[in-house]
């Protein structure tokens, strides 16, 4: 990164360059946030609201952000159906101003940046076949933020406070139940909430555990033209205020499970006595533990897990 | 004795003193019959052996003659026997006899095993301190629904708490000084007697690891045990004279004898090692000044003299104080061996390695660690408020809030089914309709205004509603939930039925498979009474008012759907049992 107070006189300072120079002393309300974009072409082609006022209402979201606060950090993550990418890190970005088209740098390379990343998943697609599901890579993604997060965590005892923001749409995959679950727990270990405007006409139950175990906040906007309205009025609150304000609650969590075999949503199945993992049916051997069981016992809806990882 | 029955020539006595009626005795498992020889004799006695309480008789080789004593709640039977081996015949009776009717008295109980009191008390003492336990107690096994056994069985861990907590119990050294053991004078020599036991050899080696290292090196090689111990109280002895100068003679003279009077290396050796485990933001060094105890007038009464220290002769003074301190200090130690170990060089030895273990490589680096530890200071620290709900299921409340999710979502479901039927696109038109959007808005740029203020406006009202809505419908506060709106009558009956529903599919799953007859009962009766709490249920869902019914059908619907599952697997069970020709090991 070429630094130097040039003629433009804007630069951003990293955030532990400003503890170093002292320019700052420990703010509690300096956020770093990752936001998880879902790009799933499948479902954007059939959804309602198009993706390019999504992704204007999103583009304005994460300016406002960055506005709050100058030393406010913003990594969007795209979320594919094959692959998952950063496609931009306001740390890294130092370009500011507008660059020909009119538009702010922020957005122009953002946009760049997602075009090369959707095509790429597409050649990817095209690689693997028609084996492709409707579900976005939603566990790549939480499992990319929390990579990101863990190293802002090691770069210095003094850190912007970290939150992950999932703007969803596509359904979710059961088939990545244990992976997703896995991120859960790890966020909820390392103490990063994840928030979840979830903007699919179903709710998703992944996405309401996350946001109920890791303490962030689950919140589905029935009026999608006004997004943006959503995004700045529940999701721009950095944790510090989150205090003192009265944030939508959810209405109830669907704590169900898929299950291991055939990564179908469940209602009630058979629980492995060894390691917990869940089937739908009656196996005599447990697969993810090799253990050999008699007899399983079932379990119901509305049993929680405890908090172990799984798989 | 497998005849039954015994007859002897006894005579009766019934006192001690009594010179006793001669007859004979004849001795039953039931019961045991005298008959004097003389027919007139008003002391025929015929008594059963319930009412005897235990049995006594005199030792053969003793100089009294053969007794067989019957102990009864009011007094005592004595049969005096010819023999004794007559008496062993009889006792041998008395004995099975005895052990039959106790047996017999035990009540046709239901619970199969027979209880201590003790254990019986800790139960009673559970049910009165959990009202809860108490309710759900009564509920199933006052109703016959679980036995007493079965019930218990599902809490093993409450019971075997408390009968931890009394076995871990160690004993540790007595508190009582040691260095005060005293010697026994005859009063016509002038020797002094000394009584060791283990015990007290033990507690000396912990109190002064000086000690015990001379008795490692000396006493098989150099001297005897006995030799050793002489040495060491005739040191004591010194020490208990108060005369420093007469200590300091006889050290002078005697190596050996030195060891015991010096002040004890080993100990001051820890006494440093202490020091430096203190909490290093104290000066202990600073402190020492304070210490006045060497000031005339300063000191402790002890055996009628004030001892005061004295500059003179401090290496083989001894202070009250320090024994006061050592001995505190074993005390609260304890001790971690065995000390049924009777041999005492093996004690010893044991000693030695346990000492050996705690090596002082590690000390120093733990002292700067503790010494980072103390000297953080506490408002640095990130505060460590977690920003996560554990996950634990404890109160039966929080299962209905999270039924409550259910609830909602089957109204989405059925508001929204026309979404799953999609995905028929290509992938290169999806993808191509994705790029044609981003290239949109590269080239428009954003809309302006981004949201119609209108639609802000009724987002921001929507919103708050939203927000200021949920208040009174949900949270951790105890009035925000559905289980609130009902009456607290209903309220109380669903949190009971649901626990004991809870406890019935515990007992009823883990009956499962069926391999005796017990189980076979059990299950069966467990199933009644799932039946009965799915009609209760049922009840609950009609009595309910109009207005409250949907809400509460909701939340009952998941715990009948339990207890189905519960009934569904009886009757596929029975009918695979019933079906099988051939039953698998075990199988009833």
């Amino acid at each position: 990164m070429a630094l130097g107070l040039g003629s433009t006189g804007a630069r951003t300072y990293l955030y532990a360059e400003l503890v170093e120079i002292g320019e700052i002393a420990t703010r509690d309300d300096v956020s770093l946030l990752v936001v998880s974009l879902d790009t799933n072409p499948f479902f954007w082609s059939t959804f309602s609201l198009s993706f390019s006022d999504f992704i204007s209402h999103v583009l304005a979201f994460l300016n406002s952000i960055l506005l709050l606060s100058q030393l406010n950090q913003v990594v969007v993550i795209a979320t594919g159906c094959n692959s998952c990418a950063y496609i931009y890190d306001s740390s890294v970005d130092s370009s500011h101003g507008s660059d020909t088209s009119g538009m702010p740098a922020l957005y122009s390379n953002l946009l760049r940046k997602l075009e090369e990343f959707v095509a790429r998943d597409e050649q990817l697609g095209k690689a693997q076949m028609q084996g492709a599901t409707a579900s976005s890579l939603l566990s790549g993604s939480l499992s990319m933020a929390l990579c990101y997060i863990q190293r802002v965590f090691r770069s210095g005892p003094l850190h912007p406070q970290p939150r992950i923001l999932c703007l969803q749409g596509s359904p979710d995959g059961p088939e990545q139940y244990v992976a997703i679950m896995n991120s859960i727990f790890s966020a909820q270990r390392s103490t990063v909430p994840i928030d979840s405007c979830y903007i699919g006409s179903n709710n998703s139950a992944f996405l309401q555990q996350a946001s109920y175990i890791t303490g962030g906040i689950y919140y589905r906007p029935p009026q999608l033209d006004g997004l943006f309205q959503y995004l700045s009025m529940v999701f721009a609150t950095d944790l510090h205020s989150r205090a003192f304000l009265r944030l939508p609650k959810s209405v109830g969590v669907d704590f169900r499970a898929s299950c291991f075999c055939h990564k179908q949503t469940i209602d009630m199945g058979y629980v492995c006595s060894v390691c917990l993992s869940i089937f739908c049916e009656h196996h005599q051997k447990c697969s993810t533990c090799g253990k050999y069981i008699p007899k399983f016992c079932p379990a119901y809806r509305g049993d929680k897990h405890n908090g172990n990882a799984l798989g | 004795m497998s005849t039954g029955q015994v007859i002897k020539r006894a005579k009766y006595k019934a006192s001690v003193k009594d010179p006793g009626t001669p007859g004979v005795l004849k001795l039953t498992e039931e019961k045991f019959v005298f008959r004097p020889n003389d027919p007139t004799s008003n002391k025929k006695l015929e008594v059963e052996f319930k009412l005897i309480q235990s049995h006594k008789h005199t030792k053969e080789g003793s100089n009294k003659p053969p007794w067989l004593n019957l102990v009864h709640s009011q007094g005592s039977y004595i049969f005096e026997l010819e023999s004794f081996p007559d008496l062993n015949v009889c006792r041998e009776l008395v004995g099975i006899a005895l052990a039959l009717n106790k047996s017999g008295e035990a009540p046709p109980a239901i619970s199969e095993e027979q209880l201590s009191p003790a254990e019986m008390a800790l139960r009673i003492k559970l049910l009165q301190e959990d009202s809860k336990l108490q309710k759900l107690h009564k509920e199933l096994v006052a109703s016959g629904k679980l036995t007493e056994s079965e019930f218990w069985a599902t809490r093993k861990k409450l019971l075997d708490k408390d009968e931890s907590r009394k076995l871990k119990q160690q004993i540790g050294f007595k508190n009582s000084m040691i260095f005060d053991t005293k010697p026994m004078s005859d009063g016509r020599t002038n020797q002094v007697k000394f009584s060791l036991t283990p015990e007290i050899k033990n507690q000396i080696f912990a109190l002064k690891p000086a000690v015990h290292q001379a008795f490692l090196k000396f006493v098989p090689s150099k001297m005897t045990e006995k030799d050793f111990w002489n040495k060491y109280f005739r040191a004591e002895y010194l020490h208990s004279t108060k005369n420093a100068v007469a200590a300091a003679a006889e050290a002078a003279e005697d190596e050996d004898l030195a060891v015991f009077l010096k002040d004890d290396e080993i100990l001051e050796k820890e006494a440093r090692k202490k020091v430096r485990r203190v909490d290093p933001t104290l000066d202990m060094e600073a402190d020492q000044g304070d210490d006045y105890t060497h000031l005339p007038d300063h000191g402790i009464f002890r055996d009628g003299s004030k001892e005061v220290s004295e500059a003179q002769n401090q290496l083989y003074r001894r202070t009250l104080l320090q024994d006061l301190n050592r001995q505190g200090a074993v005390v609260l130690e304890g001790r971690n061996l065995d000390t049924e170990t009777e041999h005492l060089k093996s004690v010893a030895e044991v000693l030695a390695r346990t000492r050996q273990a705690e090596s002082d490589v590690d000390i120093e680096q733990e002292r700067r660690n503790r010494l980072s530890r103390m000297t953080q200071i506490e408002d640095l620290q990130a505060q460590d408020d977690n920003h996560f709900t554990p996950l634990c299921i404890k109160d039966p409340r929080e299962y209905f809030d999270s039924q409550q999710a259910n609830a909602v979502k089957t109204l989405d479901d059925s508001q929204a089914g026309m979404d799953q039927s999609r995905c028929n696109l290509s992938s290169e038109e999806a993808y191509g309709s994705l790029r044609a959007s981003i290239s949109k808005i590269k080239t428009m740029g954003l809309s302006d205004p981004l949201v119609d203020p209108e639609i802000a406006l009724k987002v921001h009202t929507g919103l708050t509603k939203n927000i200021s809505s949920t208040k009174y419908h949900l949270g951790k506060n105890s009035k925000e939930s559905v289980l609130d709106i009902l009456p607290n009558t209903t309220k109380d009956q669903l949190l009971d039925h649901w626990v004991c529903s809870q406890e019935l599919l515990r007992h009823f799953w883990s009956s499962y498979p069926i391999t005796t007859p017990n189980l076979n009962t059990k299950v069966s009766r467990l199933k009644d009474s799932i039946s009965q709490m799915y009609s209760k249920l049922e009840e609950i869902k009609v009595t309910a008012r109009s207005d409250l019914r949907h809400q509460l059908s909701l939340i009952v619907h998941p715990m009948q759907q339990v207890l189905d599952a519960a009934l569904l697997h009886y009757d596929a069970d029975k009918r695979k049992r019933n079906a099988k020709g051939q039953k698998p090991n075990g199988y009833v």
